[in-house]
């Protein structure tokens, strides 16, 4: 290699390392969209189309008069492969923006799940007691079961579904993840 | 202003406020409302093809030749899937088109209504973009809309599909000539910073090469114009892709010919050995870069490209510089003649003399023969008969197109269209009909195999109707010559259902369909029927029969690299190169 070639002082992009030898990462993108038919098909076709994975993917429309709708999208691959996603999902074009806010290690994540238990005796009483250390809250009862709400981030519904399921675990429903990125800004 | 009319005229309206002088389609129940608008002006020109992949094609020829939107007009169901793979062609070549599709009635979508499809569903992965439109009052801003999106940014297929009770519907025309569209604005200029940098890396280069693409091609005249001066300025040697040919003049001593798989031995070998990699308006595609761990592996590599995500898609580059061609290489040419840049003439020197040593080697020689014709032979015959004229070259594929593209020496932009990313056999007969509808006075050759003539045979009959002469220059081997060349490559030359078997006599094919057909077999005689081709004044059929056996190399056998090529005088079995990976490998 010729040496004296300058390397450029801005990266080629915000990742640095090698294509294929780097790790497969956990990133949170947050789209955000003209809320028009066919939209939600787009940024799914062009995850299944291009081989992308999608571990969450919420979806609601945030500013009515405007027509915007936020997307969230849990998604994992290796720092380039997470690149290409950021790039491929610009191109469509009812997108307006999309930023990995993982990248700016300033967000907050949110999950809300509900979780329905059943049992009796001691393992009735063990959940609640588990659901109140969570901050749980029982929004529907019966002398038999329990359907607890409870929102986090998506590490602690994981570990109290875990702490449930041998307390007589029947079902749960998630919302799958919402973000945001902190301090005063918009994304 | 705005003007009360049916969904229907203001389709025709704009396409008349678009500049539109010709579209390619074909009629149907949902479209009928459009064709009767059609029928009470005499603006835009209306080509009537024979099947609707053909309109798709034609329109690709259009848009390619002209730099302008080609559009096509089709009907529901059949008419919009059988347009799908020239939409997908469209989509893997970046040509703006703008197709509009009939659909049943609103009340009736959903129900399995007869000829409805889902176009929108069908068509959201081969455009890039499309619109249902529901109601009357969107459709004047969806149609412009549609032009500019197909056209600005990287271009690309935009489908619109209007269902029959909004044709008919009354509404509110308007038009305005500039559209701020709400989320799509490509960036046009290059971030300066990297402009700047980019420049100091090539006055630095000692092993430099420009490595350009399709992308000059659609980024406008303006940009194959800068390019050639940024070549001239640093005396830097050019190699392009397929789809990138003539933005530079083949005839010019910088330029090392065309890379890849079946690329010259010096561009290959240069693009492998160089230290400093300019890429313009290209994309890494796998055709191009070869086995990827391998690929150019000493370089420091510039990558231009108005799209981001072609940037680090398939190649790590060190420098990425998201704009237009044309913008990017305007600024790098001011830079380099303000700051007075000069490029290293030793070691440039030095390069030239390694570049010329491969170029020694003549990889694209072939044995010629006085008996039969060798492919090769009747494309470079075609190149020095017709190189004087103003002459645009459409192609099937196989080795047919391959053998065009190295021997067809392209000295303009636009005058050369080929399906590079898509690879689709019968693009090349419509798609010179859509050329010669744009420039009816110049020479339109689509070199073509026999068996993709096949595929789309039946727009013989539309460029006969429309009088549009193309000469169609059947290279004709009866063998599906590519598929031969790999199943000798890779399965023990089993010619498993290869050969062109039951061929028609396309000289009385050509007579059938009310066309001129010449047949030549012998060398001696090619040039006089190649004049006869073209001076007829017509529609002609050429029937040109070659060596059935003939090889297509120089190649660079799948899952090998840049510096691996199998030569013309190197190799007397092709079948012992390849591994077994690389026979998993496309
Ligand atoms: C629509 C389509 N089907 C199949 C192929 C695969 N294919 C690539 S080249 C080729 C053979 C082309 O034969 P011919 O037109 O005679 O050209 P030659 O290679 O003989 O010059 C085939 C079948 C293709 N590219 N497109
Ligand atoms: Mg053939």
């Amino acid at each position: 290699m010729n040496a004296a070639i300058p390397t450029p002082a801005f990266p080629p992009s915000p990742y640095s390392s090698a294509i294929g030898k780097s790790n497969v990462e956990s990133h949170t993108l947050s789209v955000l969209v003209d809320n028009e038919p066919g939209v939600l098909a787009r940024v799914v076709g062009l995850f299944s189309g291009r081989g992308y994975n999608i571990e969450s993917l919420t979806v609601a429309e945030v500013a009515h008069g405007e027509h915007l709708s936020r997307i969230t999208i849990v998604t994992s691959g290796t720092p380039e492969v997470i690149e290409q996603i950021t790039h491929q999902l610009e191109r469509i074009v009812p997108i307006h923006k999309v930023i990995d806010l993982s990248l700016t290690k300033r967000s907050i994540e949110r999950e809300l799940a509900m979780v329905k238990v059943r049992g009796t005796g001691e393992a009735r009483v063990e959940a609640l007691r588990l659901a109140e250390a969570f901050r749980a809250k029982v929004i529907d009862a019966t002398t038999e079961s329990f359907i607890f709400e409870l929102t986090g981030a998506t590490a602690k519904i994981d570990d109290f579904v875990e702490l449930m399921r041998p307390l007589g675990l029947v079902e749960v429903s998630r919302t799958g993840v919402a973000a945001i990125s902190r301090g005063p800004e918009p994304i | 202003m705005s003007r009360q009319m049916t969904g229907a005229e203001m389709i025709v309206e704009a396409l008349k406020d678009q500049g539109v002088d010709t579209i390619f389609g074909y009629p149907g129940g949902a479209v009928l409302p459009i064709y009767d608008a059609l029928f009470h002006q005499n603006k835009v020109r209306h080509v009537l093809v024979r099947h609707e992949q053909g309109a798709g094609h034609a329109a690709e020829g259009y848009a390619r030749s002209t730099g302008k939107v080609g559009v096509l007009l089709v009907t529901s169901g059949p008419g919009a899937t059988n347009a799908v793979t020239a939409l997908t062609d469209a989509l893997m070549d970046s040509i703006p088109l703008v197709c509009i599709t009939g659909q049943v009635p609103t009340h009736l979508i959903g129900s399995d209504a007869f000829q409805e499809c889902d176009t929108v569903g069908i068509t959201r992965h081969c455009t890039k973009h499309n619109y249902l439109v529901k109601r009357i009052e969107d459709l004047p801003r969806i149609l412009h809309e549609a032009f500019y999106v197909a056209s600005s940014g990287r271009p690309g297929p935009v489908v619109i599909d209007v269902p029959k009770d909004v044709q008919f519907a009354t509404g509110a025309y308007h038009f305005a000539r500039n559209i701020q569209h709400k989320t799509y604005q490509p960036q046009l200029k290059g971030d300066r910073a990297r402009i700047k940098h980019a420049v100091a890396m090539m006055a630095a280069a000692k092993k430099p090469i420009f490595y350009t693409g399709g992308g000059v091609i659609n980024s406008g005249s303006a940009a194959s114009t800068l390019l050639r001066e940024l070549v001239k300025l640093t005396g830097f040697p050019i190699t392009s892709t397929l789809m990138g040919l003539g933005a530079y003049p083949a005839p010019d001593p910088q330029w090392v010919g065309m890379l890849g798989m079946h690329g010259t031995y010096e561009a290959n070998n240069a693009m492998h050995d160089c230290d400093l990699m300019i890429a313009v308006g290209a994309r890494f595609d796998d055709r191009i870069t070869g086995r990827l761990d391998a690929f150019s592996p000493g370089s420091k590599k510039i990558h231009i490209d108005i799209d981001p995500s072609s940037i680090n898609k398939n190649v790590k580059v060190d420098l990425g510089i998201v704009g237009d061609c044309a913008h990017v290489l305007e600024d790098m040419v001011t830079l380099w003649r303000s700051e007075s840049m000069v490029a290293d003439k030793a070691a440039l020197a030095s390069w030239w003399k390694q570049i010329d040593k491969w170029r020694a080697r003549k990889s694209l020689g072939f044995q010629n023969s006085k008996e039969t014709i060798k492919p090769q032979y009747a494309i470079q015959r075609l190149y020095e008969l017709t190189k004087d004229r103003k002459t645009y070259i459409t192609t099937e594929v196989g080795q047919h197109q391959m053998w065009a593209a190295q021997h067809y020496h392209f000295k303009e932009p636009n005058r050369w269209m080929t399906s590079g990313g898509l690879g689709t056999m019968g693009y090349g007969l419509p798609a010179a009909i859509g050329a010669q509808m744009a420039h009816p006075d110049a020479l339109v050759v689509d070199v073509a195999g026999e068996a993709s003539i096949l595929m789309n045979i039946q727009e013989l009959s539309t460029a006969v109707q429309f009088r549009c002469p193309v000469k169609i220059f059947i290279l004709n081997n009866e063998y599906m010559g590519m598929v031969r060349q790999w199943q000798e490559l890779l399965h023990g030359g089993r010619y498993s259902q290869s050969y062109s078997e039951a061929l028609p006599d396309f000289v009385k094919l050509a007579e059938a369909y009310g066309a001129h057909g010449i047949r030549c077999s012998d060398p001696a005689k090619l040039d006089d029927a190649i004049k006869e081709m073209i001076d007829h004044p017509g529609v002609v059929i050429f029937d040109c029969l070659v060596d059935k056996a003939e090889n297509c190399l120089p190649m660079i056998p799948s899952g090998k690299a840049h510096n691996d090529m199998i030569l013309p005088d190197e190799i007397d079995d092709i079948g012992s190169v390849i591994d077994d990976k690389g026979k998993m490998l496309v």
